[in-house]
């Protein structure tokens, strides 16, 4: 067993890539969910549309980098969030979550079929569209930095990550301080009362998921940037339920909660991911038992178990209180 | 709610989940023999798969699936072609039928012999042999009046499927306001467990399809049961909210999900009985036998349901607790007992779905998850907590989906429908046969 690699992975799960894909993504669920009370379950629609924004806009319609950050952080989540918007939103609250993990699926089906393989990728997904980005690099690619964590390319994600996260924390910080803010938690504490003070409860709710969309938008590119390819694969349907772990552990309308939630969240599964595969490496799990493929799997199942545990016995997270937002209001 | 009584609560939730998980954990576990061990040695059986273009040159198809399925019905490999339409796969010693899944021909291409496919061959360890799978005119399968009469067919059959599988949704909805998302899972629970009773087999006997259907609805029935009593009745008791509900059952369906795929596989595969049989050529459409009694079965269960919720007390009680629960109660229904029983017959009606869904196509570990979104398509079409409702918009959608393949490529067909689902919230969310009221 090598516990120096299994300790490293677990560190590197509180801060590395991963954790920034889906803290983003959770900042996002915690502007429609925290915030305002919209169940979006499709969260990693709105990761998608970030990365196919970039990836499309440079290798399929062979426009640069620039114009891809804007289709793919602005355009692209605006769009989905008004067709997933303008039809639910005037319902009640498990309409917009059938919506949302139907458009999931809808993506997957679409961006996987062959006959749309000259705009996709289809199956394989587009690649070669972050040159760019890797451009202005000032690491050293074959250097390990940061404890000897990240090599260069990783490094560079990572800061830019950390750089872009803060301001999104900010900007929630803001914005929920703000008149703005107020009127969100007023719709979610209650909608009728916010709207006899005249107040627009539907604009402001696509407003919420508008914004909540471009942050999932923001973390799927960089999962696209980090990983140098936007594939159906990561942004499947179960790729929301990530972010809904990382938010409601960390508690729903914190401003930090989807931060600690994602850091937390990801140190136990690189530190799960790493000690079953070393179990299995050296044998101590039988091939029988478990092979090297289904460790993935288990991942998932702790996903699963994880809403179950924390709906039921923790729905207001670590560091949530009961008195702002728990799952189990109402 | 005292304290006492919370934690009490709280001790038989912990133990409700528990129970559950354990009780999926031991079903999926009987009757899987162990992963079989992998051979060294084996034969080779290959082919080329052509078909003319317009200039009458020979050009290979690719992306075909084959398949190879050994004497006891077990898939024992499959390959797809390459852009040449070459494939080949190595099998041990033995025989096989060799099928080619028509599914994954491309559009307007047919087999010119469908008779003929699965093919059967036999090989001897180191040796190698050739399949040919000729291709027809692509002018002869294609367009005109039958293919739209076939398209029906297959869409009633898929519709009347789906149908089943939605009414337990639509009840569980109507009963307790819960919009079930695990509900896809006993669906796949259902076509796995007739998958081990009838291919795998349990403590080494085979079952034919039909017992094997009958043991998987009752124990299917059974879970459901203990699945709402362990895990629902207390969190209905402690006032658990609707969003914590909800989200406990996405957690319950991630979960079953990916134990099947841990403990079932990733691959496709279908079961042992009724796999290969001839289509009736009936003129205006082919139909195979199977896919005919499938279709009875359905409708026959569908009116038993329906005649069963129109006549008898119980059905009566059901949907007066769908209509208004608190009004029920005071009429002195007990609706616990009523919610109870509408897990128990949903969830096996969903596990008979899955059996029958697998034996017209093939059993992988998240076609329930699949089915679950077209449910939500029929449920919402027809009006979410109606059980006639149920009944109708599912079987439109899956007419919606076959027809659709019309004008879309196959592999997208599934978007039309939940595409539908959007449009129809636009435009009338109560849906067709909802009441209307503010539902927001």
């Amino acid at each position: 067993m090598d516990w120096g690699a299994i300790i490293q992975n677990s560190f590197r799960g509180f801060i590395g890539e991963p954790f920034i894909y889906f803290s983003l993504a959770a900042m996002g669920l915690n502007m429609h969910y925290g915030y305002t009370g919209l169940l979006n379950f499709g969260q990693a629609v709105f990761m998608a549309a970030g990365a196919y924004g970039l990836s499309m806009a440079v290798v399929t319609l062979g426009l640069n980098f620039w114009w891809g950050l804007l289709l793919g952080i602005v355009v692209f989540p605006l769009l989905l969030a008004l067709i997933m918007g303008v039809p639910t939103l005037r319902l009640r609250a498990d309409y917009l979550a059938i919506v949302t993990i139907a458009a999931s699926e809808m993506f997957r089906i679409i961006a996987r079929s062959p006959s749309l393989d000259r705009w996709t990728g289809s199956s394989d997904g587009l690649t070669a569209f972050a040159n760019t980005f890797y451009d202005f690099n000032p690491f050293d690619k074959q250097k390990r930095y940061f404890f000897g964590l990240f090599i260069g390319n990783q490094m560079w994600v990572v800061l830019i990550g950390w750089i872009v996260l803060s301001i999104v924390v900010l900007i929630v910080w803001m914005t929920m301080r703000s008149p703005w803010g107020r009127v969100l938690r007023a719709i979610r504490e209650d909608e009728d009362a916010a709207r006899s003070l005249g107040k627009n409860a539907y604009w402001f709710k696509m407003q919420s998921l508008m914004i909540g969309g471009m942050f999932g938008a923001l973390g799927g590119m960089f999962r696209a940037i980090g990983t140098q390819s936007a594939q159906p694969q990561n942004f499947i349907t179960d790729v929301t339920f990530f972010a809904w772990v990382a938010l409601i552990l960390g508690g729903a309308a914190k401003v930090g909660g989807p931060i600690a939630g994602a850091a937390i969240l990801y140190g136990i599964l690189n530190f799960t991911d790493v000690f079953l595969r070393q179990l299995v490496e050296n044998g101590y799990v039988p091939e029988s038992v478990m092979d090297g493929t289904q460790v993935g799997q288990v991942r998932f199942m702790l996903i699963g178990l994880g809403l179950i545990l924390l709906a039921i016995y923790r729905p207001q997270g670590i560091f949530g209180t009961k008195e702002e937002m728990a799952l189990d209001d109402r | 709610m005292g304290g006492v009584q919370l934690v009490a609560t709280f001790a038989r939730a912990r133990r409700g989940v528990l129970a559950v998980v354990v009780a999926f954990l031991v079903l999926l576990g009987l009757g899987s023999n162990g992963p079989v061990s992998a051979q060294e040695e084996g034969g080779e059986v290959k082919g080329s798969l052509v078909q003319k273009n317009e200039e009458g040159e020979r050009v290979g198809v690719p992306s075909v699936t084959f398949r190879a399925f050994d004497e006891s019905g077990a898939e024992v490999a499959s390959t797809t072609t390459g852009e040449d339409g070459a494939w080949s796969m190595v099998v041990p010693e033995g025989t096989y039928d060799i099928l080619l899944d028509v599914e994954t021909l491309p559009d307007g291409v047919a087999l010119r012999n469908p008779d003929k496919n699965p093919a059967q061959v036999t090989l001897i360890d180191g040796s190698s042999k050739s399949t040919l799978f000729p291709l027809g005119e692509p002018e002869e399968s294609s367009a005109g009046g039958n293919t739209v009469i076939q398209l029906i067919v297959d869409g009633l059959k898929l519709g009347l499927i789906i149908a089943m599988c939605a009414i337990g949704l639509s009840l569980i909805y109507g009963t307790t306001g819960l919009t079930n998302f695990a509900h896809g899972e006993a669906v796949t629970f259902g076509a796995v467990m007739a998958y081990l009773l009838n291919n795998a087999g349990v403590f080494g006997v085979q079952l034919p399809l039909i017992p094997a259907t009958i043991i998987v609805v009752v124990i299917c029935g059974g879970v459901g049961g203990l699945f709402n009593r362990t895990v629902w009745r207390p969190m209905r008791r402690r006032g658990a909210s609707l969003v914590a509900a909800l989200v406990v059952s996405i957690g319950f369906s991630i979960f079953f999900r990916y134990v099947i795929l841990f403990t079932f596989g990733g691959r496709a595969k279908r079961l042992r009985d009724y796999q290969i049989q001839e289509q009736w050529d009936l003129g205006l459409f082919r139909l195979a036998p199977k896919d005919l009694v499938l279709m009875i079965i359905s409708i026959a269960v569908l009116v038993g349901v329906a005649s069963a919720l129109q006549l008898t007390r119980m059905g009566k009680a059901m949907r007066a607790v769908s209509d208004n629960r608190d009004l029920a109660e005071s009429t002195g229904i007990d609706v616990e007992r009523v919610i109870s029983l509408v897990w128990i017959f949903g969830s096996a009606l969903a596990g008979l779905g899955g059996v029958l869904f697998g034996l017209t196509e093939s059993i992988n570990w998240e076609m329930g998850f699949r089915i679950l979104l077209l449910m939500f398509a029929g449920v919402t079409l027809g009006g979410l907590g109606t059980a006639y409702g149920a009944l109708f918009g599912s079987i439109i959608v899956g007419l919606f989906i076959q027809l659709s393949t019309l004008i879309i490529p196959t592999d997208m067909k599934n978007v039309g429908a939940l595409l539908m689902l959007i449009v129809i919230l636009l435009i009338r969310p109560q849906g067709l046969f909802g009441r209307r009221e503010r539902i927001g």
